[in-house]
């Protein structure tokens, strides 16, 4: 093999344009690693290739984090964002979901145009062929391009290469090879992994049909306009950009239902030609119409996928029936009765990587140098493929520059939930995001995630100049509202201030007051003149920190407690088969996952106190 | 509550085995022994010097019993930690008062398993070889999670017990579906009225159970099962057994049709006795279910009192073959393989027979995890209603964080539960995702 010019040489190669491949990317380059992102096809980085919808329930509180380290997700949403819509505004900001409609080209422009800013990054169209592995057939240090015709080198390989791995597209009962509708599947590189024997499993996705938006009749739908607020996805984003559309809300009826039912014996799902499984978190219609044979209609939305698009992603009805039937339960719907179909809607079948062969810091433990981000982990959506992209760019960047792993803790945000249930639980279906998932949701909102994490940001080298200059002032003002907190108010003043009192009216502090519903950010800044510049969102954050403060002091306690176990470390050579009494449904568990703290292995499904107690002695013993 | 990694808690466990027994020995490690003992006798003994104390109940000064205490305050023990070993009377009843009281006091809780063990070995108190014994323990854990799994099959305090978990998990799941999929036209907002009612509704319940007096508790003696073709006289033994009618006798065959229990007490032993419905197949359905019953409880004897004939006895170990209605006529030769020869109108054999239950039943007497096994159970119930109270209107997340808490401390029972679980609800339930 040729010598390698000093201009293939990198010290983070990320594979996959999507949305793991350019937040790897982007942050690896911002840390300061020369990093070169390989795709395919250059004109396909940055494209949204399902819903055009970024952020909600779980996804929203994600999007914000990866904001948090100056990604790209939040940004480029904003640019490209023609709806906007904060989810269960009424339920308590833990669980408060922003989420967007997306112009997909203007997504994708916005992608290309923060790539093009990061001076360390450079974008090599080419496929990429195979992993250039040391001798030991182990260690990753490059990769071979376009069958051999260029070999890049680095100390870390990020692959975030999406569905690649065996997938097969449905189309009813025809079915071929390939990842996304007219791209071809990368399958030299898979052949490798498969050779590899990394383990492997089967998982199905499916999209619905996208419609031509002028054959709609959306006179007779319910209308949903953006919310009418000013909120926004990125921190440094003040204002929006883009004029807002609306979308509609339509349903299946019963003429629905009998189409599809009629055809059921012609849908791979139920002929059995699709293995794998799908996410019970988004069933395709025809499975919707099988399980719940007793509702009288499925919501529909009808979702503009930009502003000079006609196509429209109706959201809810993802089938993988043939054409002719997509066509004919499609035209039994108010408001689609002369739709045209633009590209059918399809099933997907994939094989993923077994996450839990990977350590906290997405680095495969068997393959130094190699990380994997995104779908090929088992994941489903944009958030969580953006949000691994960052785990695994930064650990990449660090790799390359000789430093230690870093790890995002359970307690501090949504990215180390999720990293933490992958690598630790596996995936069973297609893994997404739920506010469900993580256990000290009181304090991981999607409002302060700048606060929980920039520090860490900032810490890690991911933050640009003009990122660390916002949350520099956004500190500011958060401690000059807190400290507005403390100071003692008369109960005419804060009732002069517009808050409604109860018959309680001996002095309190600012703080205590706060508590009484209907406080507002507007409250506050009548009482103190200082605080007017300040925007709202700071003093709303401040606010709910004092609305959860009781729970969420008990909760610390609780995280101290589990967290003493973080800090025992279990040897990775520790032998689960010699440790008498472990049952073997815990041992094949503690044996994928490879815990590296006993806080760790306490977390893993099944894994009893005795149990807990038998490894630390087994650990203990072996270090002995 | 986690109760994993040394929370700082102060551990309590009862040491010795099988109850009753002449003492039974509860260990404390941790800050709070010394405290515990003061509010247990009133004062803290002389170091390492064993003395005889009054145990009263700290809730209301009744005495308990009177033990011989022994305090022993760190680093220099077992555990590296403040100790306290408090000998008592090895009765059942007085044992598990003693683990209530601790209970109850602050910053007190029953010791996980081999979580002794741990704390020495952290605290660098003991050594490799003597820690050996975890794998045992082990084994037990999974033997007595095997066990409750079986009970969950037929009545008593864990399918109770399982009955709030699965009401818990239902409310949760619902509105965790409105939490995560809000926009969705499946789920429904009026769940938060419903979730609080079933909050109140189990919190009562849990409440009132923890109420009941502890004979009632501690019921989960030792299985006895009269079982036999119909007609055997098993009804009639029964009711001699516990000298009570609770049994319908006719001279019907397959009177009894359901399984009748009844907790019984002999020598200070508590003792469940369960007359089953006649093993043979039924002629109408509700038989057929009781003759099912029968065998899924045969199944589950401790001890298997066989009334029918010797030969046709089922083949285990629990089986004690009885040769009843002795006092009938033609019925005066013993068949060679019965043990016993009882009569229950005539009360001939009835001592004996208690006498052999007792001799069995120390063989087979609940090893210290069954006792504890209950403590947990108060525990856990104490738990969740405790998180229970904290139900209220309003914040639909601080709501559904009390629902967590409860089912959690239930959880911890049966070792299954977690997220996941509450996801198999709520998608079983609800037609979300798009």
């Amino acid at each position: 093999m040729a010598t390698i010019e000093s201009s293939d040489r990198f010290d983070v190669i990320v594979v996959g344009g999507g949305h793991a491949g350019c937040e790897a990317a982007a942050a690896a380059a911002r840390i300061g690693a020369r990093t070169a992102l390989i795709s395919m096809r250059k004109d396909m980085i940055g494209a949204m290739s399902c819903n055009p919808a970024i952020g909600g329930l779980g996804k929203g509180h994600l999007v914000r984090e990866v904001d948090a380290f100056d990604g790209l997700i939040g940004r480029a949403s904003d640019a490209a964002a023609i709806h906007y819509r904060m989810l269960n505004r009424s339920k308590g900001a833990a669980v408060r979901g922003p989420r967007i409609q997306a112009d997909r080209k203007l997504y994708k422009e916005a992608i290309h145009a923060l790539l093009a800013k990061e001076p360390m990054l450079e974008i090599i169209e080419a496929e990429a062929t195979s992993l250039d592995l040391d001798s030991d057939g182990l260690t990753v240090k490059g990769l071979v391009l376009d069958n051999g015709s260029r070999t890049v080198s680095a100390p870390s390989v990020v692959l975030a290469t999406g569905t690649f791995l065996g997938a097969k597209l449905h189309f009813g009962m025809d079915n071929h090879a390939g990842g996304r509708v007219g791209e071809r599947a990368a399958t030299a590189l898979a052949d490798q992994l498969y050779a590899a024997k990394l383990p492997l499993a089967r998982l199905k996705t499916g999209t619905p049909p996208r419609l031509d938006g002028r054959t709609i009749d959306w006179a007779g739908l319910e209308v949903q306009p953006s919310d009418d607020d000013n909120w926004t996805m990125a921190l440094r984003n003040e204002h929006r950009v883009n004029p807002q559309l609306f979308c509609a809300v339509t349903r299946t009826n019963l003429n629905t239902h009998d189409v599809i039912r009629g055809s059921l014996d012609r849908s791979p799902l139920f002929s059995g030609s699709i293995q794998g499984q799908g996410p019970r978190y988004c069933p395709s219609i025809e499975d919707k119409i099988h399980r719940f044979g007793d509702r009288d209609g499925h919501q529909i939305f009808l979702e503009p996928e930009g502003l000079d698009d006609d196509a429209v992603y109706p959201n809810g009805i993802s089938t993988s029936l043939p054409g002719d039937v997509q066509l004919e339960f499609l035209r039994t719907i108010s408001g689609l009765e002369r739709v045209e179909i633009t590209q059918l809607g399809y099933a997907v079948e994939y094989d993923h990587v077994d996450p839990r062969i990977l350590g906290h810091d997405l680095g495969v433990r068997t393959m130094p140098g190699l990380y994997l981000a995104g779908q090929v982990n088992g994941t489903t959506g944009y958030e969580e493929a953006a949000a691994q992209g960052l785990v695994a760019g930064i650990n990449a960047a660090r790799n390359a520059g000789g430093e230690t792993p870093v790890k995002f803790e359970r307690d501090e945000s949504y990215i180390g939930v999720m990293i933490d249930d992958l690598v630790l639980q596996g995936v069973t279906e297609p893994y997404r995001m739920l506010t469900a998932r993580a256990e000290y949701r009181l304090r991981l909102r999607a409002d302060n995630a700048p606060t929980r994490l920039s520090d860490r940001a900032a810490e890690w080298n991911c933050l640009g100049a003009e990122h660390r200059k916002v949350i520099g002032e956004r500190k500011r003002d958060l401690v000059a509202v807190r400290n507005a907190m403390g100071q003692t108010i008369k109960a005419d003043t804060i009732e002069g201030a517009g808050l409604a009192l109860g018959q309680h009216r001996e002095t309190r502090t600012l703080a205590e007051w706060l508590t009484l519903p209907g406080a507002d950010a507007s409250i506050v800044r009548s009482i103190d003149s200082a605080l007017h510049g300040i925007p709202d969102a700071v003093i709303d954050e401040v606010l709910e920190d004092i609305r959860y403060a009781p729970y969420l002091e008990r909760q610390a306690g609780e995280i101290a407690r589990v967290n003493a176990d973080e800090h025992i470390r279990i040897p990775a050579a520790l032998d689960y088969d010699a440790i008498a009494g472990l049952s073997n449904e815990m041992v094949e568990r503690l044996k994928s996952a490879a815990p590296s703290t006993l806080g760790e292995a306490r977390r893993i499904r099944g894994i009893t106190p005795a149990a807990l107690a038998a490894i630390l002695v087994h650990s203990r013993k072996r270090a002995a | 509550m986690a109760l994993n990694g040394n929370d700082g808690a102060t551990i309590f466990a009862l040491s010795t085995g099988g109850l009753p027994s002449a003492i039974a020995i509860i260990r404390l490690s941790g800050p709070e022994s010394g405290p515990a003992l003061e509010s247990l006798i009133g004062r803290l003994p002389e170091t390492r010097r064993a003395s005889v104390g009054l145990i009263r109940d700290p809730a209301n000064g009744e005495p308990i019993d009177r033990a011989l205490i022994l305090w022993l305050p760190g680093p220099a023990t077992v555990t590296g930690e403040d100790m306290a070993e408090i000998h008592i009377h090895g009765s059942r009843a007085v044992a598990a008062k003693m683990i209530e009281m601790l209970g109850g006091i602050a910053g007190l809780r029953a010791a996980e398993a081999g979580e002794f063990t741990r704390r020495a070995f952290m605290n660098g108190r003991m050594d490799l070889s003597e820690t050996e014994g975890l794998g045992d323990l082990l084994a037990a854990e999974t033997e007595s999670q095997r066990r409750y799994a079986l009970a969950m099959a037929e009545g008593g305090l864990a399918q109770k017990i399982s009955g709030w978990r699965d009401t818990l998990l239902m409310a949760e799941a619902r509105l965790e579906a409105v939490l995560n999929f809000s926009d969705e036209d499946d789920v429904d907002e009026s769940d938060e009225r419903f979730a609080l009612e079933i909050a109140q509704t189990v919190k009562c319940e849990m409440t009132a159970m923890q109420q009941a007096p502890p004979a009632e508790r501690i019921r989960d003696g030792i299985r006895v099962v009269l079982a036999g073709p119909p007609n055997a006289g098993k009804s009639t033994l029964f009711n001699a057994l516990i000298a009570r009618e609770a049994a319908i006798v006719s001279p019907t065959a397959g009177t009894t049709r359901d399984v009748i229990e009844a907790p019984v007490v002999i020598g200070g032993t508590a003792f469940l006795f369960s007359d089953t419905a006649g093993l043979r197949d039924g002629t109408d359905a509700i038989e057929d279910e009781g003759v099912k019953r029968a065998r899924n409880t045969s199944d589950q004897a401790d001890i298997l009192l066989w009334l029918g004939d010797p030969l046709e006895a089922p083949e285990s170990d629990s089986v004690l073959i009885l040769h009843p209605r002795a006092d009938e006529a033609g019925r005066d030769a013993v068949p060679a393989r019965a043990a016993l020869a009882v009569s229950a109108v005539s009360g001939e054999g009835i001592g004996d027979l208690r006498r052999a239950l007792l001799e069995r039943a120390e063989t087979l007497l609940p090893r210290s995890d069954q006792l504890a096994l209950n403590g947990r159970q108060r525990e856990a119930i104490g738990e969740a209603v405790d998180a229970l109270e904290g139900a209220a209107a309003g914040d639909w997340i601080l709501l559904v964080e009390t629902l967590r808490q409860a089912r959690a401390a239930l959880d911890r029972l049966s070792g299954h539960g977690g997220v996941e679980e509450m996801l198999d609800a709520l998608f079983g339930r609800f037609c979300i995702g798009k």
